[in-house]
């Protein structure tokens, strides 16, 4: 019992066992925080920043940050949904996601956020980037036109040597997640898989597949993404 | 060629964390870091090559491409601007024969934009080849471009006198001045270099070192303003295989470049002040972590470290202490404005890129290599050399009750004597504006672009944490500049330029602000979009770093002080309008199917 | 949508700008409920009775599609000044849809395909580039809707469900709240 911690989200008294970060705590509480960058098992890095909750006044990301004991969270209030409801708009905005021709969608974590935040438009303008599509590999599709930049695929997608066939070039406004050209020419059948699992959104597509569910089977079509708030 | 890649490599033990080393010097050795070379690190570092190109990708100075034999940075941060920037660059343009961003077909001269350099009280300026050039014209740029065509050294291209103070010292032979206008207990003359450490350290345990910081409540120097005797007091008390102390030599923040003159005037001031940091928290081993736009410094820094080994004063049982060693070496970053942020420069110190790191954990707890670690900035240093002399009580008596002791300006713009000035905290705005000669004042800017824009109603403010907090920086603005053209936007794309784009809201937001700031001074501005810039620059407080969270001051301090001005571009007469027009956007289609515009308005 | 005044007969006109009437289609997809939106709303221009210009006020215009030429422009203005509530309904009005797909091609590039260059240009021997005083101008990129003119309320969707549009026509016209089930909201 003295692994756990007690503390609270918007009022609500939790308890998590100590250590364990803010996102997951809150889970087992039944409380959904939402995440995109977010893996389980995976050193978060807080780079979406849609996990966004107010801890003594200031802005955390719940992915990153512990909860300890007595920690009073503010999740939920107006201003915090309104925040991440505009960071998920800034997203769609700042890269071209083009649903209705997108494999990942229905199965696409922005989008579902999008649907669970009731974005009927963004309130900034899109900005229809020139992105590149990278189809060099023999076996998946890099579309950097789709890409958010949550390095999961950096993290997770790794050969057997530890060696990452996923990384950042460039910096800012011009950040993108690049394939490595002699690692993507020789990647496995099985981390072709893996590295499309783990790409939340459609920026990461295996050549000759997709548009495998029909449309009112996908992930996403009746279901929101996450759990139903209590 | 490949010999020599391979010699860098393993010069530097083949090691991830030494990265950046390794980058920097196949850069300055081949004037970029090709594919051969990439390919080569990342067998020899058992990474991906994709894995090395985001390091390189994310300096500024590093590039795959070829730079030129002669590459030319030019510094085009607002003061630059102000003193000809334009100018010099058309001069350059028209004389090399490319646009910047190129390189000539053979591989001569290569011109690049460059955030601030640090020379803002000599501009317009440029760094070629590692070398600075103060104080460009249109002539002197004539004359530069005409001796790089006879491919003259760079020692040859400088036909100007060195600049003042020690900038004449043949390991410096630097054009640039330092511009000491005030001194203070920092920039003073009378302290005996290392008379602290020999005199009175072997006196003093490492726990009275912290206690006299702590008495002297000092704030860190670089802006940020945490008690630096607390972060002295954490560091020891944290456990760790290694502590270390870092020295923050990134001075990025535009305006900014008293560093730059301390580091110049005062290393060994500097050095010493890390010694005993060194002493107080536990540690054998700092770091200087240095610009790359001041890698000028190198061989005379390296100079004075290897003297201050010779007298004692660093190496091994510092001033006959027993087991007392400290070593400093110093590790240049390589164009990053983020890698001031203390994480990120942590980051970069381990061979990566700038990302800030999410905190908890901070540094003083698990920093470089995950050890505790303390990263203060130069000033700081310098002035905790003056504290353990005098004692902590002493420094009390300058400056205020929040903010103790002086601060050294960097003070640019308009007026007349541009510099460094020393002063205690307290000092007042109009004292400032008057002291450097700056008449018909419409606004400073306090603490470079991610601090305040003030206008006069607000001169009579001081400087302080509590007030007008500012890391020095300083720049001056006469009635003849257009704020939001010139200095907003201006302040508003260096953002853009450096966020490191790890987090959603910084790559993303400062890039939609501008663009309706653009919007605004182009004319199709309306009264809905001043309330747009407020609100969505809320959006940037969920960054994780302070680079991040301030993208957005240039406009939340300009919109609040200066609100007249964005007022009057506005249009009265319309409630909507979000930049399109019609005549403009097909004259692209009509120009190539040859047809005059023609419109058909339904009426 | 609660704020809106309920209206007495309201009148109602749409149009299709840069889409493909497949919104048009999901607006007939409302099934049997047709008749009783023919009851509560009077049509004026539109494609569904062919009425090609306003003949009175219109209360709610319906748009579907984005503005790739002039002549969308054009129309796009036509019904903000003749409606009190425009409505963008679709992706291709709210975002541009699939023919922004050629905002990152320069559109030199898209004419030259299209006349010229591409793969199934066989009769335009002469090269041939479609430039007639009486044809609208093409735009150099795809704008959304609400980039050009005031939209007052968004219905995405590829095609929006028909559900969504009806929700959405029965809120404005009664001036109840309007029904946001999970299932209507998609961008596909």
């Amino acid at each position: 019992m003295s692994n756990l911690v007690k503390f609270k989200i918007d009022g609500t008294e939790c308890m998590a066992e100590k250590g364990s970060y803010i996102v997951d705590a809150a889970l087992e509480n039944g409380i959904y925080i939402p995440t995109l960058c977010n893996m389980p098992g995976v050193k978060p890095k807080g780079a979406c920043r849609v996990c966004s909750v107010r801890i003594n006044g200031r802005l955390m990301t719940s992915c990153t940050t512990p909860v300890s004991d007595g920690m009073e969270i503010e999740s939920n209030s107006a201003d915090i949904l309104d925040l991440r409801k505009a960071i998920i708009e800034l997203m769609f905005v700042s890269g071209n996601h083009f649903c209705p021709s997108c494999e990942k969608s229905g199965n696409c974590e922005l989008q579902a956020l999008g649907y669970r935040y009731k974005m009927m438009v963004p309130r900034f303008l899109y900005d229809f980037p020139v992105r590149k599509v990278d189809a060099s590999s023999p076996k998946i599709i890099k579309d950097q036109n789709r890409c958010i930049q949550c390095k999961r695929c950096i993290k997770t997608i790794k050969d057997e040597q530890g060696r990452s066939l996923f990384a950042f070039h460039k910096r800012g406004h011009d950040l993108e997640v690049i394939l490595d050209q002699d690692l993507g020419k020789k990647i496995t059948e099985e981390l072709a898989d893996l590295a499309m699992k783990n790409c939340p959104v459609g920026s990461i597509i295996k050549k000759e597949k997709g548009f495998e569910q029909a449309i009112g089977r996908r992930m996403y079509d009746h279901q929101p993404i996450g759990i139903e708030d209590k | 060629m490949e010999n020599t890649i391979t010699n860098i490599i393993e010069k530097y033990n083949n090691d991830p964390l030494r990265l950046m080393d390794i980058l920097i010097d196949i850069q300055e050795n081949f004037g970029f870091i090709g594919n051969d070379a990439v390919k080569e690190i990342a067998l020899a570092l058992n990474m991906s090559e994709v894995d090395v190109e985001q390091t390189i990708t994310f300096y500024h100075f590093l590039s795959t491409e070829p730079r030129g034999k002669y590459a030319i940075y030019l510094n085009n941060s607002v003061v630059s601007i102000m003193y000809g920037q334009k100018t010099i660059k058309a001069t350059f343009e028209k004389e090399v024969g490319i646009s910047f961003g190129q390189v000539t077909a053979d591989g001569s001269i290569g011109l690049f934009d460059t955030a601030c350099i640090g020379m803002n009280d000599q501009e317009p300026a440029a760094i070629i080849n590692n070398h600075v050039f103060t104080k460009l014209t249109p002539y002197r740029v004539r004359e530069i471009v005409k001796s790089m065509r006879q491919g003259k050294d760079m020692d040859e291209l400088i036909n100007e006198s060195y600049g003042d103070g020690k900038n004449h010292l043949p390991s410096l032979k630097s054009m640039v001045s330092s511009n000491i206008r005030r001194k203070g207990m920092v920039l003073s003359d009378n302290y005996v270099y290392g008379s602290v450490t020999k005199l009175m350290l072997p006196n003093l345990s490492p726990e009275a070192v912290i206690q006299e910081i702590k008495t002297s409540h000092i704030r860190g120097r670089g802006g940020a303003g945490f008690p630096t005797g607390l972060k002295w007091e954490f560091c020891r008390r944290a456990k760790g295989d290694n502590h270390f102390v870092i020295c923050n030599a990134d001075e990025g923040e535009p305006g900014t470049f008293k560093d730059r003159v301390i580091l110049t005037e005062k290393p060994e001031l500097v050095f010493e002040g890390m010694v005993l940091a060194g002493y107080a928290i536990g540690s054998d081993e700092g770091i200087l972590y240095l610009r790359y736009e001041y890698r000028y410094m190198k061989e005379y820094l390296e100079d004075v470290i290897s003297t201050m080994l010779k007298n004692n004063l660093l190496g091994s049982n510092i001033a006959g202490i027993d087991g007392f060693n400290f070593d400093i070496r110093i590790q240049f970053g390589a164009g990053a404005y983020v890698c001031g942020e203390e994480s990120a420069l942590l980051e970069s110190l381990e061979g990566k890129r700038g990302e800030p790191r999410d905190k908890p954990p901070f540094p003083v707890e698990k920093g470089y290599l995950n050890q505790p670690t303390i990263i203060n900035n130069v000033e700081t240093f310098a002035t905790a050399v003056r504290i353990v002399e005098n004692g902590g009580e002493w420094f009390t008596q300058f400056g205020t009750e929040d903010s103790t002791g002086t601060k050294i300006l960097s003070i640019s713009g308009d007026c007349l004597f541009p510099g460094v000035y020393e002063v205690n905290w307290g000092f007042n705005v109009n004292d400032m504006l008057d002291m450097v000669g700056a008449y018909d004042v419409q606004a400073v800017q306090v603490g470079g672009p991610s601090g305040t824009l003030i206008g006069p109603d607000e001169f009579h403010r001081t400087l302080g944490y509590s007030d007008l907090s500012t890391g020095g920086s300083m720049i001056i603005f006469g009635m003849q500049r257009n704020l939001l053209q010139d200095v907003v936007l201006n302040f508003m794309e260096f953002f853009i330029d450096e966020s490191c784009g790890s987090c959603s809201t910084c790559r993303n937001m400062p890039h939609v602000l501008k663009n309706k700031l653009e919007k605004i001074i182009n004319g199709k501005g309306v009264k809905g979009d001043l309330a747009d810039l407020k609100e969505w620059s809320k959006v940037l407080n969920a960054s994780r770093c302070g680079l991040g969270q301030t993208a957005a001051n240039p406009i939340i301090s300009s919109l609040k002080n200066f609100r007249h001005l964005y007022e009057n571009l506005l249009q009265r007469d319309k409630e909507f309008d979000q930049g399109f027009d019609l005549i403009t956007s097909v004259q692209r289609s009509c120009k190539y199917v040859k047809r005059v515009p023609k419109f058909h308005p339904i009426e | 949508m609660k704020e809106e005044q309920k209206m007495s007969k309201p009148i109602l006109a749409t149009t299709s700008l840069a889409g493909c009437f497949g919104c048009h289609m999901s607006i007939l997809d409302i099934d049997e409920r047709i008749l009783q939106l023919i009851e509560l709303v009077e049509f004026n221009k539109s494609p569904i009775n062919d009425i090609k210009t306003f003949t009175k006020a219109v209360d709610i215009g319906i748009i579907e599609g984005g503005c790739c030429n002039s002549e969308n422009v054009e129309i796009l203005k036509y019904f903000r000044k003749n409606c009190k509530i425009l409505i963008s309904i679709g992706e291709c009005a709210i975002m541009g849809g699939l023919p922004a797909l050629r905002n990152g091609i320069p559109i030199e590039e898209c004419i030259h395909e299209a006349y010229i260059g591409g793969p199934t240009v066989q009769l335009n021997k002469n090269h041939i580039l479609p430039n007639d005083d009486e044809l609208p101008m093409l735009l150099d990129r795809v704008y959304p809707c609400h980039e050009i003119v005031k939209i007052d309320y968004f219905l995405p969707g590829c095609p929006p469900q028909a559900d969504l549009i009806w929700n959405a026509l029965v809120a404005l016209i009664t001036g109840d709240p309007m029904k946001l089930p999970y299932e209507v909201i998609k961008f596909d």
